[in-house]
This record gives structure tokens, C-alpha cells and sequence, in this order.
């Protein structure tokens, strides 16, 4: 008896976790067809033209336009100032090394909250505007102390010889980086870009305390929230769980056919 | 200069000499080299985090001890040292911060129950079956791409009075007939749950995932019960993902003030998130947010750091 419930208990709580999970999410998709007006509280009927045309809700389109911008700025600053420390860090001994450290885990400790109020408050400082570019220096700072804990783990997990290998065989230092270094690197530093977009894409709380009146997706949506939030925000939130879920795919795809081929060898 | 300062630096320079001597002088050039690149790859991220990060943490905590000088205009500080500015928001908002930290602990209680079991059930016991594995990993990191508060605003609408959840609990008598779950502490302790549960599984999925499963047979050769495996054997192995996992649900939900606005909304479940959006921009008082933004960074710097010393977690960052 103890012996049956010990195996079904697992799998029931596992699944229901994972019904926990995706509920929501289902709603947003049903909701997308909502025949909803500017509200999409209740069910009011089946309908393709949310879909047709997402833009509908106004300036829905213009947060989202904003949101993929700095999405991308944010993504590639932080991936190319993340990657060269992960990179720096392991080859160069220098004495600071613990503050160093400490400064790019910080942030990562940080409540979201705190992160905000804090540039905030240097930006008053500063006197600077706040807008597209106070957003995006707020994500970098957060999305860039990811990408060094990720890219780091696979530079010390990369085999040195490797790279020794390579200019013993008369490869100049930038052959060696871009032909052998880098390719070893590309999944860790995909992976840590892709989550970075993912996490500067979706961010609501920093880019509150940093954008002043600048719009962005997560922020048109919170604000919205107060009056309803039309239907066109379930289409956006719906094609973007679907478009993330194909990347994942694929990712998946090829890294399992990429073992294939290892193990075929 | 004493003798005895003179010992260590003699033996350091033979060590020196005698790990060198392999080495061509080619080779150390080699290595300066790529010292100094190193250095140079290093340089521009760190300016960055300096000037973005370190810095603002800095003019926040003096911002916290600016004062309001007499007959001041809105938003009008000056650079002073009031520690008061302390003991007031201390006291004002005692209780916020510690509801904060009790639904974040709550809730990290609530993944960690729910994010185990689906670990597990991913990392072990499917283990044989690769693309089930890979479909059910794709469904747990996907909605982390669609958006959090429109996940966060569903919610609202499925715990709604009118929506399926109450009319169900309504009808088999957990919840009275006037009882609400919408702007109630379960509501927004729910949300951080939901919201935060991909931080706390994923970490022990990665330490389960290498466990060893010949582990667990050895248990059971041995005629440990199943729960004696469990707990002897299976948890103890998980423990680093388990550490990493709390924290990194702990810290971010401690700080969310989205799941307490729109799932609560009412004084009950105010989280200090909220008090610091609004002290911010609409009292304008930035003494007192940025006195309580430095307090509830400190809180979880201490909390964490005491974690850490108590179970020691390197896997974690």
C-alpha cells in the first residue's frame, strides 16, 4: 500500500505542477479569441480578427516596437561586455579578483526593486533624461552579470589544450579565438543572449523606476490592467510563447542531433 | 627588516625559480601577453558596473540621509545627514517588511514542495524517455518568454468572484458563499509562487539530472525503505540544487511588488515593493524609498550570506 502511494505520488504532483504552470497561459491563448471589446474580462464569442490584426488595441504595437528594440540593444551590450569579462576573468590573475567577483554577483542578489531605485537615484544625480536609454543602460546592468555566471561556466569547463593545440599548430592568437575558442563558446553565449532578451523583454519593475514616460510592452500591459486590457495583449503575449517555443525546439533539435553525430563518430 | 620577514620571500623566489625553469622565455612573454588582453576584455564591463551599479548603490544610501530643508517645494532635498530618515520609514513600515519576507518565504516553501516533485519526476523518473524529458523542460522554460504580467492578470481573472475557481470552491463548501480569493494574501502568496517556480525547479532539475540512479538501487539492495532512500540518499545528493534553488526564488519574490498589486491590491497584503514605487513617484519622498530600497537590500545581502555560511553553496552563481 505505502509502496503504491509512494509511486503515484510523484507523477500526480509532477502533473499537476505542470497544469499549474500552463493554466494561464492556456487562458491567454483562449482569450486571444475573444469577441471582446476593449475589455477581455468575459467570453464573449469566437473570433479571428484580434489575430488579424494585432495592432488594433492603440499604441499596443508602438510598447510592443519599444519593448524589442531595447530587447535587442540590451541583449547585444550585455552579451558583448558579459562575454569579454567571462573571458577575462579566467585567463588574467589580478589582485582585486574577490571585489571583482563580488561586483558582478551582486546585482544577481539584488532585489529588482532596489536595482531600480538605485539607478534612479544616480540618473537624478546625473541629471540625465529618462527614457530609451536610461532603460537600456538598467537592462544591461542586470541582463550583463547573467551572462558572465553563464559564459563563465563554459569557459572553465573549456579544455585548454584546445586552444594550445591550435598555436602549436601556427595559429595566430585571432585564429585561434575565432576558429576554435569562440565556436566552443557560441551555445553558452546563444543561451545566455536569448535569456537575456527574454528577461530585458519582459522586465516591468527596473525599466518602471528607469523609463519615465517612454512605453513598453510590460508597462502597457500594467497600466492597462487598471482599465482592462484588450484582447490584441493576449495575441502579442500568445505569438510569443509560440515563437519562444520554436526557438526551443530547434535548440533542442539541434543539440540532440548534434550528439547524434558526435556518438555516430 | 627582521629575519623572519626574510624567510618566506627567499623560499617564494626559489619556488619562483624552480617553477620557471621549464618554462622558455618565450612562453612567460606568451602569458604576459595574454595577460594584458585580459585585462583589456575585462576593463570596459567593469567601468560599466561601476558606474551603473556600485555607484548607484552609493548615491542611494546618501541619498537615504538627504533632509527636506524648511519651506521646501515637492521633490526639493538637500544632502544632509538624517539618519532619522531611518527610524522613521523603520517604523512606519515594520509591518510591510515583514509581510514581505513571510509571503516570500511562504512562497519559496510552496515551490520548493511543488518544484521538487516535477524535478523529479523530469530528472529521474523519465528518465528513459529523452523527448518526453525535452517536451516537458520546453513547457516549464517557454512561459517565461510570454508575458509576466499578463500570466499575472490571467490569474487574477481565473481567481476572479465570478470565475471558475471560487464558483467550484464556493459549491463544495471550502470557501463561504461571500468568500473571495482575489485581493486576499493567497492570492498574491499563489502568484509569487507561479511566478517564481521556474527559478526553483530548474536548479534541481541540473542537480538531479546527474544524480547517479545506481545510487538509489544500492539503497534498496541494502532494504532502505523508499522513504529512507529519499531522505538519506536522493535528497542529500539534490541538496546543492535545493540551496541555489531557494535563493533564487527567495530573493527575486522578497523584492516583487507586481503579484501584490494586482493579485492583492488591498492593505493586507502590501508588499514593500509597492511602498517604495510609491514613496518614489508619487509622496516624492526619496529620502524615505531610498532609505527603505538600502534596508531591504541589506536584509537580503544578510539573510543570504548567512544562508551561504550555513550550507555553503558554490554551485550557486
Amino acid at each position: 500500500m505505502k509502496q503504491k502511494i509512494g509511486r503515484w505520488f510523484i507523477p500526480v504532483v509532477g502533473g499537476l505542477a505542470f497544469v499549474y504552470l500552463l493554466v494561464p497561459i492556456v487562458y491567454i491563448f483562449v482569450f486571444s479569441f475573444n469577441d471582446a471589446g476593449r475589455t477581455n474580462l468575459a467570453w464573449r464569442g469566437f473570433t479571428l480578427k484580434n489575430w488579424q490584426n494585432p495592432c488594433g488595441a492603440p499604441n499596443i504595437c508602438e510598447a510592443l516596437g519599444n519593448s524589442l528594440q531595447i530587447g535587442i540593444l540590451a541583449t547585444i551590450f550585455a552579451t558583448v561586455l558579459g562575454t569579454c569579462i567571462a573571458l577575462g576573468l579566467v585567463r588574467y590573475k589580478f589582485r582585486f579578483r574577490n571585489t571583482a567577483d563580488l561586483l558582478i554577483i551582486l546585482p544577481l542578489a539584488t532585489p529588482e526593486v532596489v536595482l531600480g531605485a538605485s539607478l534612479l537615484a544616480q540618473f537624478l544625480n546625473l541629471g540625465w533624461e529618462l527614457g530609451f536609454w536610461t532603460i537600456i543602460i538598467a537592462h544591461t546592468v542586470f541582463c550583463m552579470s547573467f551572462v558572465v555566471v553563464t559564459v563563465r561556466a563554459r569557459v572553465s569547463g573549456l579544455d585548454p589544450r584546445l586552444e594550445e593545440a591550435a598555436s602549436d599548430l601556427y595559429a595566430s592568437p585571432m585564429a585561434t579565438f575565432w576558429k576554435v575558442t569562440f565556436p566552443l563558446l557560441l551555445p553558452g553565449i546563444t543561451a545566455a543572449a536569448l535569456l537575456s532578451f527574454a528577461m530585458s523583454f519582459d522586465d516591468f519593475i527596473i525599466t518602471n523606476f528607469n523609463s519615465g514616460n517612454f512605453d513598453t510592452f510590460p508597462k502597457f500591459i500594467y497600466v492597462a490592467a487598471t482599465r482592462g486590457i484588450p484582447a490584441q495583449a493576449n495575441v502579442i503575449g500568445s505569438a510569443m510563447f509560440i515563437i519562444a517555443l520554436l526557438i526551443v525546439v530547434i535548440g533542442q533539435i539541434i543539440s540532440y542531433r548534434r550528439q547524434k553525430m558526435l556518438a555516430a563518430r | 627588516m627582521t629575519a623572519l620577514d626574510d624567510k618566506p620571500r627567499v623560499s617564494g623566489r626559489r619556488a619562483k625559480v624552480e617553477t620557471e625553469e621549464w618554462r622558455s622565455e618565450e612562453e612567460i612573454a606568451a602569458d604576459k601577453r595574454k595577460g594584458r588582453v585580459g585585462m583589456y576584455l575585462i576593463v570596459p564591463g567593469f567601468a560599466f558596473l561601476v558606474l551603473f551599479f556600485a555607484a548607484p548603490v552609493v548615491v542611494l544610501l546618501a541619498m537615504s540621509l538627504y533632509a527636506k530643508p524648511p519651506g521646501a517645494e515637492i521633490g526639493e532635498f538637500v544632502p544632509a545627514l538624517q539618519f532619522s530618515n531611518y527610524l522613521t520609514v523603520l517604523s512606519a513600515y515594520w509591518d510591510t517588511l515583514v509581510r514581505s519576507f513571510g509571503f516570500a518565504l511562504i512562497a519559496t516553501i510552496a515551490a520548493l514542495l511543488i518544484g521538487y516533485p516535477m524535478a523529479y519526476l523530469v530528472a529521474v523518473r523519465l528518465r528513459g524517455y529523452r523527448l518526453l524529458q525535452g517536451i516537458l523542460l520546453v513547457l516549464l522554460i517557454a512561459p517565461f518568454f510570454s508575458s509576466f504580467i499578463l500570466r499575472t492578470q490571467a490569474w487574477k481573472q481565473i481567481l476572479a468572484d465570478e470565475g471558475p475557481v471560487v464558483s467550484v470552491l464556493r459549491a463544495v463548501a471550502i470557501l463561504p458563499p461571500d468568500g473571495r480569493l482575489t485581493a486576499t494574501a493567497f492570492a498574491v502568496i499563489c502568484g509569487l509562487t507561479y511566478n517564481f517556480l521556474p527559478f526553483m525547479m530548474l536548479p534541481i532539475y541540473a542537480s538531479l539530472d546527474r544524480l547517479d540512479v545506481s545510487m538509489l538501487e544500492a539503497s534498496g539492495d541494502l532494504y532502505a525503505s523508499p522513504m529512507t532512500t529519499f531522505f538519506r540518499v536522493t535528497l542529500p545528493l539534490s541538496a546543492p540544487g535545493v540551496f541555489a534553488g531557494t535563493l533564487l526564488t527567495f530573493i527575486p519574490t522578497a523584492g516583487d511588488y507586481v503579484n501584490a498589486a494586482i493579485l492583492g491590491n488591498n492593505r493586507d497584503t502590501t508588499m514593500i515593493g509597492q511602498v517604495i514605487d510609491s514613496r518614489f513617484f508619487r509622496v516624492v519622498d526619496y529620502p524615505g524609498a531610498s532609505a527603505l530600497s538600502f534596508i531591504l537590500m541589506v536584509a537580503i545581502l544578510v539573510l543570504v550570506l548567512i544562508y551561504i555560511k550555513r550550507f555553503g553553496t558554490k554551485e550557486l552563481f
